[in-house]
């Protein structure tokens, strides 16, 4: 073959690297993929460290020696730990579910060519990606006018739509449904639901997935709505708030102590210990990290599309 | 029985080709209505919000947000004048800063790593990789800040520990601003790279092979193919990236920002950017105005940058803009 004779000087490694800068390749590009999952591993490592370890060489990778005590903290926390687990799947669940039918349903109409208010619909959705009223004004009006205000609505609503999903979405019809399809489906009587349910949408289902996908995990890691919306009814709070606020609070009483006496001392020795938290995170990750395989080429495949110009 | 079919539609186009496509755009309006609600409630009514930004806010008698907006006063560009603190322009000097590295670095890191990845003759070693990589992208700043505290912790972090064994003085990282740039600059890219990565690989992955092979034969080497052959073809993701990120250079990462330094007043300096300042200026001093005030500037100016960007851009390659 002609591509032979090109690469006479090493003929096993056809039109590719020298083997050598292959090697530097895989170094560089495996300390940085280590670089990526290290933290987590140390993070379940000081977990399952025993407080007595930390306090002698602190966190460590290899602590002097092993304890459960961060897990037995967590489930004794009982009611506080689940009602957030709770709170976190409720959140996702039905954030997921309500954000995937309005994405379908305002994308596959800005798919349809001969759809009279496409455009307009289409700069609607748009705008809102280069232009915004900005926090403070949303927010105040999330909380006067809509009522978006320690509630469960509150931390479900303001991320409801995406407009990043409708292009994701928008570009999948688009490379997936042919427009004869629905042509032919119209012509026999079928009408825009109907064809839409029946005939559209088992055919996008791997773009439904990854928007669902990309949806469920916002909704399971977010926390800013938790700190604009919620005030008073610590009930509602998810998984993600609750970690944060530990933080927070034993920050707080840990360097206030000394001044605010004896009571709050005691608090802030009773207070969740530094393995507790270590512990929690890895309770939030788990879900992620061992779904993470399974769910992550639907990912990769949902933005690959969605970054090509629709 | 498809000539029928055929017959059946035109007949029923003559008759009722009017009626019809009104059905039609009727049913696929009320596919978008539940979406463009969401829209006019959620983006469009707080634009015309930013006039909290020309008025003194407060709550008047019946205290609903029409009426107190009704009632307060104007204050012209009063909301405006934080612009002349001193901490204004450290705020936008940060944003901007670190806005601007972080996408010339992500930008050069993450196709180096792509063109890296698509040159790996062992596919499985490729994978794993990406597989790796683009874990932090799924993980909250409030998970991610937690790493940082693993390694940072003035207690028992590990790098104050290993300090501490070794007869050094401990870095208090939480009260010492010297190492924030770097602390924040290296959590952003290990949050974001792997994304872009999976990203520019995806589209290395789609060009053509006989491109590569047509530049074997003329004698290219495996460099001058990744100058000629791969960067020529990602061109247009990259510049529409970079248009989407520029457009951004006034927004930070408000999550970043505001949980992996743990909320520290003493690394403000280096940690403070618009959207903490803004979000500060609001919970701490519930001055509305300003707050709002400084989120309109933001969202103005981010506006131009990505009107500005992208004309620029039209002039030099049309192909690659974003709208």
């Amino acid at each position: 073959m002609v591509v032979q004779s090109v690469g006479r000087r090493r003929p096993a490694r056809l039109n590719s690297f020298s083997a050598g800068a292959e090697a530097v390749f895989h170094i560089i590009l495996g300390l940085f993929a280590a670089a990526c999952i290290i933290p987590f591993i140390f993070v379940v490592i000081i977990s399952f460290s025993s407080e007595e370890s930390i306090r002698a060489i602190g966190y460590s990778f290899l602590p002097q020696s092993w304890s459960l005590q961060a897990y037995d903290y967590v489930f004794a926390m009982g009611d506080a730990l689940w009602r957030s687990y709770y709170n976190s799947f409720l959140i996702t669940v039905i954030g997921t579910a309500v954000s995937v039918t309005i994405c379908v349903l305002y994308s596959y109409p800005l798919f349809r060519r001969d759809f009279r208010y496409r455009s307009f619909f289409n700069y609607l959705s748009f705008i809102t990606m280069i232009f915004g009223g900005g926090l403070i004004p949303t927010v105040v009006i999330c909380k006067t006018v809509l009522g978006l205000n320690d509630n469960y609505a509150a931390l479900i609503v303001p991320m409801l739509f995406s407009p990043f999903n409708i292009i994701v979405m928008r570009t999948f019809f688009q490379t997936s449904v042919p427009m004869e399809l629905i042509e032919a489906a119209t012509i026999d009587g079928s009408g825009e639901y109907s064809t839409l349910t029946r005939i559209v949408l088992p055919i996008v289902k791997p773009g439904i997935a990854t928007i669902a996908l990309l949806n469920a995990l916002a909704f399971w890691n977010e926390w800013f709505l938790s700190l604009l919306y919620l005030n008073k009814n610590m009930d509602i709070m998810p998984l993600q708030y609750l970690l944060m606020r530990m933080q927070r609070n034993a920050d707080f009483l840990a360097k206030n102590a000394s001044f605010l006496g004896a009571d709050a001392a005691k608090a802030a020795r009773e207070l969740p210990s530094q393995t507790l938290k270590m512990a929690l995170v890895v309770f939030i990750v788990l879900p992620i990290s061992c779904a993470y395989p399974f769910f992550q080429r639907y990912v990769v495949a949902g933005l690959t599309i969605g970054s090509v110009k629709g | 029985m498809k000539a029928i079919r055929m017959e059946k539609a035109d007949r029923r186009r003559g008759s009722a080709i009017a009626g019809s496509r009104f059905k039609k755009n009727f049913w696929l309006l009320t596919m978008v209505l539940p979406g463009a609600i969401w829209l006019l409630l959620l983006r469009y009514l707080p634009m015309f919000g930013v006039v909290l930004a020309f008025k003194n806010y407060r709550a008047y008698k019946p205290n609903t947000f029409w009426n107190n907006i009704y009632q307060s006063k104007w204050v012209g560009l009063d909301n405006f004048k934080f612009l002349d603190s001193p901490d204004t322009a450290v705020m936008i000097r940060n944003t901007l800063a670190y806005n601007a590295l972080w996408i010339v670095l992500g930008l050069v890191i993450a196709v180096t790593l792509a063109i890296m990845l698509s040159e790996l003759r062992r596919r499985f070693a490729a994978k794993l990789y990406q597989t790796l990589m683009f874990f932090p992208y799924f993980l909250s700043w409030v998970v991610a800040s937690y790493f940082v505290l693993a390694f940072l912790d003035p207690t028992s972090g590990m790098i104050p520990a290993l300090q501490k064994s070794m007869g050094f003085k401990a870095t208090n990282f939480y009260h010492d601003k010297t190492w924030w740039p770097l602390i924040l600059t290296l959590s952003s890219l290990w949050k974001n790279v792997g994304y872009s990565t999976v990203l520019y690989l995806a589209a290395i992955t789609g060009i053509d092979r006989t491109q590569y092979e047509a530049a074997a034969v003329d004698g290219a080497t495996k460099r001058q193919q990744v100058w000629h052959v791969t960067l020529p073809n990602i061109r247009t993701m990259i510049i529409i990236l970079l248009i989407m990120n520029i457009g951004k250079i006034f927004n930070a990462d408000f999550g970043l920002f505001y949980n992996v330094p743990q909320n520290s007043g003493t690394l403000y300096p280096v940690t403070q950017v618009i959207d903490t300042y803004v979000y500060r200026a609001y919970t701490n001093t519930r001055n509305i105005g300003m707050s709002s005030a400084a989120g309109l500037l933001q969202s103005v100016v981010g506006c131009i940058c990505i009107v500005v960007t992208n004309a620029v851009v039209k002039r030099i390659d049309p192909d690659s803009t974003l709208f």
